[in-house]
């Protein structure tokens, strides 16, 4: 059936989801990351970025925050605070493992 | 054709990049029983305007697009178009990629066809999605007040449990011969006050149970009296907003408050801020003096969840938990708020998010 190799299209692709862990420091910069290289490092760069702005609102507010997660409906975002910046935890969601 | 037949033709979307597939979907869908239009897009850009000016039944998206590729399009689609059904096609049978479609809120994910067995399915598929709508019945009760559906079901002398959900809030009536024996709730409320709990929820779904007829009697009042009790109290409530006296607006203010309060004493929280999405109304707390300073906060964490969702294209934001010196925090989206909870420091926290969401379901009733 002709119709059946319709859909292949090896060129373009679809962004896939980091996973992995990075370092930043106070300043946002990325000190290590495990996220593979193909993932953008720009992308890398402004998770670490927002996830630190997160944590500084939460000094602002006088509400120190020593840990997040932030839970998308395909990727879970774990952060620990340290020292001013932070260590990021990337985890994708598998729908039909999730517990939560 | 009639003119009615015509305006009773379903309305396809078909959207993908490459002209070569497009034309021969387009004869395949169009010969369906139903006979549905179908129109297609080789942008999502082409395919929003089409969705502005054309009433669809449903779309049929490639995930892999240049640009704005399928789920950034069907991530904008669910938002603005609610109703439309969507579905997922790719040519990659891909474990991540499936679930991040699903969790946008499609309705079916499906693989190329790759024989002639699995291209019939997929059209059966399609038939069925395009038939749902005129198959009839309820869907929830946003058209139909529960009141009449209890009423319903206590002249047609049914015996069964109707189960009322409302997000994490899940409420059963069960009937007997058309009579009331008993309701509950999920937070363990029974009898004649889980009825007026339920019934003073705004919307939400329900389903016919089978039937419990052993189940302990715990309402002797008539549904007669308990109703016109119940409504006495929900147009109480209402009633300043219809123009009554400032006197009033303020005594149902202060009702309101007290059983929000009552409800964050039950589930054990410490406070609750909300913070509507449309921002010239004011940030509002329960618990706490904070009020500024933890919707300051709110409202970054808004901003940072939208950012990453949209670069990350990692679905609907669901929620956040956080863990402070002296508190654990949950903070969510509930019906155009933002909603931080705080909890004590010592609370379990594998149960926090569904405390909440629990909590937070009972503001707007």
């Amino acid at each position: 059936m002709g119709l059946l190799n319709l859909f292949s299209k090896p060129s373009a692709s679809v962004q896939r989801l980091p996973r992995g862990s990075l370092t930043i420091d106070r300043k946002g910069q990325v000190v290590a990351t495990t996220v593979p290289s193909a993932f953008p490092a720009e992308v890398v760069q402004e998770v670490g970025a927002q996830v630190l702005r997160l944590f500084e609102e939460a000094r602002r507010a006088q509400m120190p925050l020593a840990e997040l997660n932030l839970h998308f409906a395909s990727l879970q975002i774990t952060a620990r605070e340290l020292r001013g910046g932070a260590v990021i935890f990337l985890k994708p969601k598998n729908l039909f493992l999730q517990s939560t | 054709m009639t003119q009615n037949a015509k305006q009773t033709r379903p309305k396809i979307l078909l959207v993908d990049d490459d002209p070569a597939v497009l034309e021969p979907y387009r004869d395949l869908l169009a010969q369906l029983p139903t006979k549905p239009e179908v129109f297609v897009a080789a942008t999502g850009a082409r395919a929003m305007g089409l969705l502005k000016t054309e009433t669809f039944r449903l779309m049929i998206c490639d995930l892999v697009m240049p640009k704005m590729d399928g789920l950034q399009l069907l991530s904008i689609v669910r938002r603005r178009f609610p109703e439309l059904r969507t579905v997922a096609l790719t040519g990659a049978a891909d474990e991540q990629l499936r679930a991040r479609a699903y969790a946008l809120g499609i309705d079916m994910f499906w693989v190329k066809p790759d024989t002639r067995g699995n291209m019939e399915m997929f059209l059966q598929c399609i038939e069925s999605l395009l038939g749902r709508e005129d198959e009839g019945g309820f869907r929830g009760i946003q058209s139909k007040g529960l009141m009449d559906i209890i009423q319903m079901e206590s002249l047609s002398q049914s015996s069964t449990v109707l189960r009322i959900t409302r997000g994490a809030l899940v409420g059963k009536l069960w009937f007997n011969s058309g009579d009331l024996v008993d309701a509950e709730t999920n937070d363990g409320v029974r009898g004649e006050p889980a009825f007026r709990q339920i019934l003073g929820w705004k919307s939400g779904t329900f389903e016919n149970l089978p039937a419990e007829p052993q189940r302990e009697r715990n309402i002797t009042k008539p549904l007669n009296a308990l109703l016109l009790e119940t409504a006495q109290v929900i147009d109480e409530i209402a009633a300043p907003l219809e123009g009554h006296s400032p006197e009033a607006a303020e005594e149902a203010g202060h009702r309101k408050n007290v059983l929000r309060l009552a409800a964050m004493t039950r589930e054990g929280a410490d406070f609750v801020v909300s913070l509507p999405d449309d921002q010239p109304k004011k940030a509002e707390a329960w618990g706490t003096e904070a009020t500024e300073l933890l919707s300051g906060w709110m409202g970054a964490a808004v901003e940072v969840w939208h950012k990453l969702g949209q670069r990350l294209e990692a679905g609907p934001f669901a929620h956040l938990e956080g863990r402070a010196l002296d508190h654990r925090l949950v903070l969510l989206p509930h019906e155009g708020s933002t909603f931080l909870v705080g909890w004590p420091q010592d609370a379990e926290p594998e149960h926090l998010t569904e405390r909440s969401k629990r909590l937070v379901a009972t503001w707007g009733s």
